[in-house]
Formats: structure tokens, sequence, C-alpha cells
């Protein structure tokens, strides 16, 4: 007996809310970013249980997995080096502090 | 209760766990390292749902590359720095209130959702995960494929561009 689909769709529930939870609340952008990518994981988790107990279970569920990851992570690499840069310009890191589009 | 539940159970925990943790602690580096446990174990649960090649990719991409890429943007950074949280306690509790409502009304879809009324499909492929996800990559997705290879070339272009230091 395997395990029900239910208690994989709950785990990747569960993750998502504490990442939106994070993305909303932590001021340091590069936890913003960690958060991001917690919610992009619980979504992956979804992908994959339902290419396996899914109606229509089929491997594109993985695949689509894979490129999932692949945005995830060119979306981290540009991010680091805008949070760099703007390290560089504005010596901050905190989200609530770019605000140079309101003066 | 069979040996799949308690992985199950033991990885549900790692995963929820390392992200708690990591939304609690204070200091930044103490963050990657958590959320780093997370990642881990999210592969482990890909191992049980049967996905072999996404775990892998899971080590290799995130517990690899993106905690490392985290770790040096946090000691490009500010490297000491701490998480002190948003200033207002009222817009904190707002979007727990927010989030919660979230959460209970998609806990609610789960639950109220007949899964048993799929039909459980036993793999009938002799062959492996890995070979599986290649020949349908390679006739069905040739063209996302190549196309994720020209956004990770732009990505790659675009961070160095970005993060290089400006001429005088």
């Amino acid at each position: 007996m395997d395990v029900h689909i239910s208690s994989y769709l709950l785990v990747a529930l569960i993750l998502f809310c504490v990442g939106l939870f994070g993305a909303l609340t932590k001021r340091n952008a590069i936890v913003v970013l960690l958060s991001i990518e917690l919610m992009l994981n619980a979504v992956n988790i979804n992908l994959v249980a339902f290419s396996k107990y899914g109606v229509n279970a089929a491997i594109s569920g993985q695949i689509f997995t894979l490129f999932t990851m692949t945005v995830a992570a060119a979306e981290v690499a540009v991010g680091i080096a805008i949070l760099i840069s703007l390290y560089r310009n504005r010596d901050t890191v905190n989200v609530d502090e770019m605000d140079q589009l309101k003066d | 209760m069979s040996a799949s539940y308690l992985v199950f159970f033991l990885l549900g925990l790692l995963t929820i766990g390392g992200a708690v943790f990591m939304i609690n602690f204070k200091r930044v580096v103490h963050m990657v390292i958590a959320v780093g446990v997370s990642f881990l174990s999210i592969a482990g649960l890909f191992v049980l749902l049967g996905a072999e090649f996404v775990a892998i990719s899971q080590i290799l991409v995130y517990s690899g590359a993106i905690s490392i890429l985290m770790l040096f943007g946090i000691m490009l950074t500010k490297h000491d720095a701490s998480e002190e949280g948003s200033k207002s306690k009222g817009r904190v509790w707002l979007t727990f209130l927010g989030v919660a409502a979230l959460f209970v009304v998609i806990f609610t879809g789960i639950q109220n959702t007949n899964w048993s009324a799929i039909p459980v499909k036993e793999n009938t492929s002799s062959l492996s995960n890995v070979k599986e996800i290649g020949i349908e990559v390679f006739t069905k997705y040739v063209i996302p494929f190549e196309l994720v290879s020209v956004l990770l070339l732009v990505a790659l272009v675009g961070a160095i561009v970005m993060a290089k230091k400006e001429e005088e």
C-alpha cells in the first residue's frame, strides 16, 4: 500500500503557505528569494505527485518539474546579481528601504 | 504501518521543519542551512514518488547550486546580517490571517475531493525513469528544451552584466 496522494498535497500546501508567509513578512531580500524558492518547490512536489497518482498519470509532470527548476535557477542567478548591484549603490539589502521610485 | 509510510512521515517532517526553522531563525546563514535540509528532504520525497531523475536534479540544482549562490549573496552583501522581521506587528498578523485563510480554503478542497475515484495506474513501461524522461524530452518537448537553453544563456549574460562593476 502506497502513501495516499492527499498526504503529498498536504505537505506541499504547508510548504507553500510557510513560503508565502516568509515572502510577505521578511525584510531581507535574500530571505525573500529563499521563500520564493520554497513556494516553487511546493509546486514541484504537486507536479511529481500528480505525475504518479493523477487522472492522466504521465511522465510529463516530471519533465515540467525539470523546466521549473531551470527557470528557478535562472531567476535566482539574476536576482542575486541585482541584489549585489543594489547593495553596491544603496548599501542596503532590506526590501522596505528599496523605495527609490517613491521619491 | 508499512515502511513507506514511515519514510514519508520522516521526510515530510524534515521538509516542513526546515521551512519553519527558516522562518524562525534570526541569522541569515542559519536560514540558508535550514532551507538546505528542506530541499534535501524534498529530493527524498521525489525518490518516494518514483522520480529518481528529478530527485538527483533537485539535489544538484537546489541543495548544491542555489544554496551556495544564496551563501555567496549573503557574503557579498551584509555577511553578518540578521533578520529582525517587519516593523509593524499589525501587518504580520494581517499576513498571517491571509495565509491561514488560503490554507483553510485549499485544505478543504483537498479533503472534499474524492481521490479514490481515480483509478490507480500501474507503471506499465519497462523502461527506467531516466530513459523514459529522455525519450519524452527529445520527441515531444524538443522546442521547449532548446528554448530553456537560450533562457539559461540569457540569464548567465544578464547576471554578469548586472553584477560587474560599472566603469567610471
